[in-house]
């Protein structure tokens, strides 16, 4: 009896961590070799063939086909550069340059990867769309409300995550996060 | 009481292997990977165009709105595909996945150089067969090794503009994948 009532202890605990554990990994989207740079993150190596196998089973969760490398590249932020979480009742700011690429697009998700409606049907901007200042810098507002400049509306949405990609460019597995990566800044500027 | 502490930690030494075990079988077992949703909407090997992402309806998530994309689900058992991709006016890319949506290959068109990119799909064992001579004569043709014989093929192309999404799509509707021993189609 007490043989069997602790083999099904141990089985149970087994069957918490184990399952507990890859739920987990799975939902965070860990994978090894993240390239975070500010608040936006990379996964260079998951458009590769070496792409781990944490990377493969988040890959085959979500349903969606990375990036290849030799494409492009993409960074994701869910986050402000304080770690706010992106509110989309909230006015947030995307400021500064961006690595060089031949192309570039930043695109709004929810959290569950899909399109946010709005009034605008605008649900991105691509780098030749984009109004900038005279030394080649943006600003971006992401915001529920229509603003002047490049406004990229939320809908409203409680969360929100923002994606830039980058095409035909040299950042990639080797990159170091560093000053020759400038990725823009993620402020957060005004919450009702 | 030391008896149940080292029946737990037995137990959680289990469930790592549990764990290891459920994260490197999750790619085999998924239902809801690109490649099963696409497989119900794309037949094999030709190519498919996607309809434009919108908040309602998507066939992937994390669809980048700016492009518009094509797939082909290929399947190499009948023998090596031929692809062709006419190159759009901004950036167009064709990136290759095995059957568990591994990226192995990817080319864009300043890699291409062309204005339609050429290339011929195949497995290590057809790539070895193929006679020596005809890969001399070749020399200019883009081979393309599968580690799987069934996998996708993404065609993209951006719109710079909004507007000129339609203009991207209609570039790659005329994308063709097709095996190589099939006649030409007639436009």
């Amino acid at each position: 009896m007490r043989l069997l009532l602790g083999s099904l202890f141990a089985l149970a605990v087994a069957a918490v961590v184990g399952l507990g554990a890859t739920y987990l990994a799975l939902t965070r989207g860990a994978a090894f070799g993240a390239l975070s740079i500010g608040s936006w993150t990379a996964w260079p190596k998951t458009g590769t063939v070496d792409a781990d196998p944490y990377a493969q089973a988040s890959i085959a969760r979500t349903g969606q086909l990375p990036i290849a490398l030799g494409d492009g590249v993409s960074f994701t932020a869910q986050a402000d550069d304080h770690g706010k979480l992106l509110d989309g009742r909230c006015d947030v700011v995307l400021s500064g340059v961006t690595p060089a690429a031949r192309f570039w697009t930043l695109s709004l998700y929810n959290i569950d990867g899909e399109l946010v409606a709005n009034s605008v049907n605008r649900y991105g901007f691509t780098s030749q769309e984009i109004v900038r200042h005279v030394d080649g810098s943006f600003e971006i507002v992401v915001a529920p409300r229509a603003n002047p400049g490049n406004w990229l509306p939320t809908g409203g949405v409680e969360q929100y995550a923002l994606v830039l990609r980058f095409y035909d460019t040299a950042v990639g597995v080797s990159t170091k996060a560093g000053r020759e990566v400038p990725m823009p800044s993620v402020d957060t500027r005004s919450c009702p | 009481m030391i008896r149940w502490l080292l029946l737990f930690f037995g137990g959680a030494l289990l469930g790592g292997i549990v764990h290891l075990a459920t994260v490197i079988i999750m790619p085999r077992t998924a239902t809801q990977d690109a490649y099963s949703r696409l497989a119900r909407i794309a037949p094999v090997n030709t190519v498919t165009a996607l309809p434009a992402p919108t908040p309602q309806s998507a066939s992937m998530p994390f669809m980048d709105p700016a492009f518009a994309t094509a797939v082909c689900r290929y399947d190499l058992s009948q023998g090596p595909l031929k692809l062709t991709v006419p190159v759009s006016l901004a950036y167009t890319s064709v990136s290759f996945y095995t059957r568990y949506d591994v990226a192995y290959y990817a080319i864009n068109d300043r890699a291409a150089g062309r204005r339609v990119i050429e290339l011929d799909l195949m497995t290590v064992e057809q790539h070895s067969q193929m006679p020596e001579d005809e890969d001399i004569t070749a020399a200019d043709r883009l081979i393309v090794e599968s580690p799987t014989l069934t996998g996708l093929i993404a065609i993209r192309a951006l719109a710079p503009e909004p507007g000129l999404l339609s203009m991207a799509q209609s570039a790659i509707d005329t994308a063709q994948c097709r095996r190589q021993d099939e006649p030409k189609l007639s436009r």
